[in-house]
């Protein structure tokens, strides 16, 4: 790269880097023990139905893959925007938007072969997240107006336009339930696991990953992005256009944002209901943070913390902790790992 | 002529919990920090303030845990954001993540899984005044309410006359030349926080421990996101902001109102109105909003 721009840093030593995530892991682990007493469980005993258990099961295994699918869409989405400096905090607005995108294309493909309905909703439901990003992004380019608070309260204006969209023409006619019409068959992603619930998402997910990866790290767009992302006062001056690529980033963020929704409603539910999402969008925060906003780091948060997610159900039938163990424990990890990351400041050497 | 008086005091009681939390917000703005936590906040400390008035028979006490709730949280979002000086907007949401998890694990632990949540036996009474007059629905509120409206010219004097106002401004525009001039950043943010969580606190306490007397999951459902849209569109000024809680209460009286009536209309419109209507706002007022200059930004002295 000619841009004369060079991100050079002076890391902690290696071995720190390494031990970063476990010493958070093991402190998170520490923290929550006193909940899990509380509930009456042994933290050992809770330990080992989180972390170990899923792992030793097919079925448990093929679970963390099909939970793990929606939070690496909304983690690479928020990753990427977060490597680029825009915060986006609406990626689950924009998860909506994809599904309900996929939710109206999906009922009219029924005509038309699988190979040409899941990409029409692939690419309708990318179109939908980066046209709802679209907004908050433009005010952020042209009025420098601040985008966590906009991408924040886009997600509950969407949350009421799915709510109108189900209370009224999606209703059922039948049952009178809010739930969007069944997609075509022809629409509903294979299965690509036998005999488990892994879905094509997967495979979507997984291609968004490296895509990420590629583009962080490979292409022109990535550096200029990343140069925004730490100062973008001096890519500026390097000739960057700084507008076009924050805008740029922020459509595709909110592209793969509603690619999670496209997942969800073609890989799990074939329809779209207002609980399709607990949150997906919020999690992605966490699983880009965790993954220190790089792609690999994307992979290993967001099958961590499905591993943690589909513990906890274990654990709530076996130990009787309350489900919601895996919520606090996404929480209080997100906020030790942010702590502990400051093991780990490193100086930006200017160019 | 009732019409107006009975929406006019639905108005009031919708706008009390998301006038406390826009308050609370509004101070701790107006100091450099954007509390992302005030849902979770919020949240917590209504199902503490439960708790605590249900196991010790005490509503007062259920307000008092609820307000110690609501400053533990700002004390620790201070800690993440002023004293690490991590970036404000994912302590905040994870806060909120955390204080929601949090209180749905307490929830399950004391209470089960029952689905219908015992209930207060005693709860904050109304306070009715102009009772028997054509006033009555209008006055007829809990004295969370009253209160709010007294919040009001209090943190506008607070802000705008004392000393100590001067400085939580100062440290919210220019923390460096508050720094020079001897002020302390790190303090007076806390104090700002602790202030704020006092407010957040007894938004979620006026729900759980007035007007429903009960607690439920759901029972916050975005008032802090509200109250956030709120104290943008009430330009971080106090009059404003009560403005701002009152057209959305106002909405929110009307929409519930219609739908009794049985009028056929999306209700999610009005639902979504603020929300558009602070955008719009921003997109308006654009760079010319007064955003406090130093919002998001960590404080590290130089050097």
């Amino acid at each position: 790269m000619s841009l004369g721009l060079r991100l050079e840093r002076l890391p902690s030593p290696l071995w720190l880097r390494a031990a970063i995530p476990f010493i958070a892991i093991a402190i998170t682990f520490l923290l929550v023990s006193v909940l899990v007493i509380l509930a009456g469980a042994n933290p050992l005993a809770v330990a080992y139905e989180l972390l170990i258990d899923p792992l030793t099961k097919n079925s448990a295994r093929a679970d963390i893959l099909v939970m793990a699918t929606p939070i690496l869409l909304t983690g690479s989405a928020v990753a990427l925007a977060f490597a680029g400096g825009y915060y986006n905090i609406g990626a689950e607005g924009q998860l909506l938007a994809g599904a309900a995108a996929a939710a109206l294309i999906g009922q009219y493909v029924g005509d038309l072969s699988a190979w040409v309905a899941i990409p029409l909703m692939i690419v309708g439901g990318f179109i939908a997240g980066a046209l709802w990003a679209l907004i908050p992004a433009l005010l952020k380019v042209r009025l420098q107006v601040d985008e966590v608070v906009t991408t924040l309260l886009m997600n509950s204006v969407m949350g009421y336009i799915i709510s109108a969209l189900l209370n009224g023409p999606w209703r059922d006619p039948v049952s009178g339930w809010p739930q969007s019409p069944t997609i075509a068959l022809s629409a509903q992603f294979p299965r690509i696991i036998e005999r488990t619930r892994v879905h094509l998402g997967f495979l979507i997910a997984a291609v968004v990953v490296i895509a990420l990866w590629w583009i962080l790290t490979r292409t022109r767009f990535g550096l200029e992005l990343r140069a925004v992302g730490k100062n973008r006062d001096g890519a500026q001056f390097l000739g960057i256009r700084v507008g076009r690529t924050m805008l740029t980033t922020a459509l595709i963020s909110g592209g793969i944002a509603g690619l999670a929704g496209v997942s969800e409603v073609g890989g799990i539910h074939y329809y779209l209901i207002g609980s399709l999402s607990p949150g997906f969008g919020y999690t992605g925060i966490i699983v880009a943070t965790l993954g220190a906003l790089t792609a690999p780091g994307v992979l290993l948060a967001a099958l961590f913390l499905a591993l943690v997610s589909r513990g906890s159900l274990t654990a709530s039938r076996e130990l009787d902790v309350p489900v919601y163990l895996g919520d606090v424990i996404q929480a209080v990890l997100l906020l030790v790992m942010l702590a502990v990351l400051l093991l780990n400041r490193y100086r930006i050497r200017r160019a | 002529m009732e019409f107006i008086f009975t929406l006019l005091g639905a108005t009031l009681r919708i706008s009390t919990p998301i006038l406390y939390g826009a308050l609370g917000e509004m101070v701790v703005e107006r100091a450099g920090i954007l509390n992302l936590g005030i849902e979770g906040t919020m949240l917590l400390s209504a199902f503490g303030g439960f708790v605590a008035a249900q196991l010790s028979g005490s509503i007062y006490l259920g307000l008092a845990t609820a307000i110690a709730i609501g400053i533990l949280l700002s004390l620790l979002m201070g800690f993440l954001s002023i004293t690490l000086g991590l970036n404000q907007h994912v302590c905040g949401l994870g806060i909120t993540l955390l204080a929601s998890g949090l209180a749905l694990f307490l929830f399950r632990i004391i209470y089960g899984g029952e689905s219908i949540p015992p209930a207060l036996e005693e709860s904050f009474p109304q306070l009715r005044l102009f009772s028997g007059t054509i006033l009555e629905p209008v006055f007829s509120q809990y004295v969370f309410t009253y209160a709010a409206f007294l919040f009001v010219p209090l943190l506008a004097w607070l802000l705008y006359r004392t000393s100590f106002g001067l400085r939580l401004r100062s440290v919210g525009e220019n923390p460096e030349a508050a720094d020079t001039a001897g002020i302390s950043v790190f303090r007076t943010r806390y104090v700002a926080l602790i202030i704020g969580g006092a407010l957040m606190g007894i938004g979620g306490a006026f729900l759980s421990l007035a007007q429903l007397g009960a607690f439920t999951h759901g029972i916050i459902n975005g008032r802090g996101w509200v109250a956030i849209a709120i104290v943008i569109f009430g330009n971080w000024k106090p009059w404003r902001v009560l403005a701002g809680a009152l057209l959305f209460g106002g909405l929110q009286a009307l929409q519930l109102r219609l739908q009794a009536e049985g009028v056929q209309l999306p209700y999610e419109i009005l639902l979504m109105l603020p929300y558009v209507l602070t955008i719009v706002a921003i997109a308006i007022t654009g760079r010319n909003a007064s955003y406090p200059a130093a919002l998001l930004k960590p404080y590290r002295r130089e050097g």
